[in-house]
């Protein structure tokens, strides 16, 4: 079975390591944050200006002054910080934020990413998008394996305009968990009851798969 | 103490012009100079471009702006939830210059700093880049990004000072304290205005030196623009 996109976020919370600051991105990336691990503390930052990002609120509770880069009414955990876009983007250039998880509609084996312009369509702008991806040390990309048509979206080179170049190292799909690195999508795990044969099918980039390709564990 | 004060957006906004440009602060619709918003609209000036993270929705923020065809020009990093932007962008009657926003962010920054220019990772090899000088440090590409030039910056804060110190709150700070940096001319819009020396000298986030103009705002609307909740258990 393919993953469900709450599986997805579930798989990808797997990597958060304790004591990392970490930036999710609109859309599944958002789900990571239901299924931090137990024995671990991470911090969320919200490029808008805030590190300890909580839950929503309370009904009546919702703050104007206090939303989310998806301008989502929020929280601030205790031990949270407030400041300006200059510094938060000062966070994520300088590396102090260690994980990026973010959605894409193509990734090329070179580690390349698409994910804010297709052309002919109406463009909403890049957002941070391309600040996090050219500075990132972990950036994870949490996507569906291919597109509605079936067609994959892992791909040798991508056809859409870029976002960043040789910079995404994972991506979690509905499919698998796969790692990119000298110029190929190296197979690491299988979504639960997905076969090799099925991944390969899906992936028109190079896809490496070295040895006994084990299922995802929840 | 100098007094920044003025009385209203109106003697705020006076020596605004055509074709100026503008930065305004805000991001999406938290933080953003409402009472300056209304008057640019009351006064009708035109051609104008604006420098903002956002374009404001369609009956509120800079779409107010939008609506009347008084923006020839939008620099911003993320323009999603305005159909009438959408509108004029496809038919060419508004300019559009998308840009990432931490590169805003420091442009804005540098742009009150006295920093002409300055190098970034964002955009390399993407179409930001494209034009643009680029230059190899320690291994890594970098993109050149200049500062800005705004005749004015519309910013809002919290609370300020007659004196012109500014406290925003919440992520209501966003862009405003660069902004706030930048404007040949900046005029700070607040919630609370008090009598110099009743703000911590401690707690300020943007020192009055930075803003040339400051008044009491009125009739808030602080609109949500994505009201999310956790249900009342």
């Amino acid at each position: 079975m393919a993953l469900s996109k709450q599986e997805i976020a579930q798989r990808i919370a797997q990597e958060l390591q304790d004591k990392w600051y970490v930036n999710l991105g609109i859309g599944i990336p958002t789900l990571v944050a239901n299924y931090i691990p137990k024995n671990i503390d991470v911090v969320f930052q919200s490029e808008n200006g805030m590190l300890g990002m909580g839950p929503f609120p309370i009904e009546g509770e919702e703050d104007a002054d206090l939303i989310n880069a998806g301008k989502q009414t929020v929280t601030i955990l205790k031990g949270g910080s407030l400041f300006d876009s200059a510094m938060s983007f000062a966070m994520i250039r300088g590396q102090h934020v260690q994980l990026t998880v973010l959605g894409a509609m193509e990734v090329s084996q070179n580690g390349d990413i698409a994910n804010w312009k297709i052309p002919g369509k109406m463009v909403k702008g890049m957002g941070g998008a391309m600040d996090l991806v050219a500075s990132a040390e972990n950036i994870i990309v949490a996507m569906m394996h291919t597109d509605k048509s079936g067609a994959s979206k892992l791909l040798k080179r991508c056809s859409l305009p870029l976002t960043g170049v040789n910079c995404v190292k994972k991506v979690v799909t509905n499919l698998a968990y796969l790692e990119i690195k000298n110029n190929a999508f190296y197979l690491i795990e299988r979504a639960p009851g997905v076969s090799v044969e099925e991944i390969k099918a899906a992936t028109e980039g190079t896809l490496i798969v070295e040895g006994e390709i084990p299922e995802m564990k929840f | 103490m100098i007094n920044k004060v003025v009385n209203n957006a109106q003697d705020a906004l006076l020596g605004v012009e055509n074709g100026m440009t503008f930065m305004l602060g805000g991001f999406g619709l938290c933080g953003i100079p409402e009472n300056c918003i209304s008057e640019l609209v009351r006064l009708g000036v035109s051609n104008l471009t604006c420098i903002s993270n956002n374009a404001g929705v369609d009956d509120f923020g800079l779409g107010l702006l939008l609506k009347k065809h008084q923006i020839k020009k939008m620099i911003s990093s993320y323009v999603g939830e305005n159909e009438e932007f959408e509108r004029q962008m496809l038919s060419g009657e508004m300019d559009v210059e998308l840009i990432p926003q931490g590169t805003l962010a420091e442009r804005c920054r540098a742009t009150g700093a006295g920093i002409p220019a300055f190098y970034t990772p964002a955009g390399y090899g993407t179409e930001v880049a494209e034009g643009k000088e680029t230059r190899e440090f320690n291994g890594k590409m970098y993109v050149l990004e200049h500062a800005f030039n705004p005749e004015f910056a519309f910013v809002k804060a919290w609370k300020g000072d007659t004196a012109g110190n500014l406290i925003f709150k919440g992520t209501a700070r966003n862009f405003n304290p660069m902004m706030a940096m930048a404007g040949k001319i900046t005029v700070a819009e607040v919630e609370e205005l008090v009598e110099a020396g009743e703000l911590d000298p401690n707690q300020i986030h943007t020192p009055g030196i930075f803003v040339q103009r400051i008044f009491q705002g009125k009739d808030y609307e602080k609109r949500i623009e994505q009201r999310t909740v956790t249900p009342k258990s």
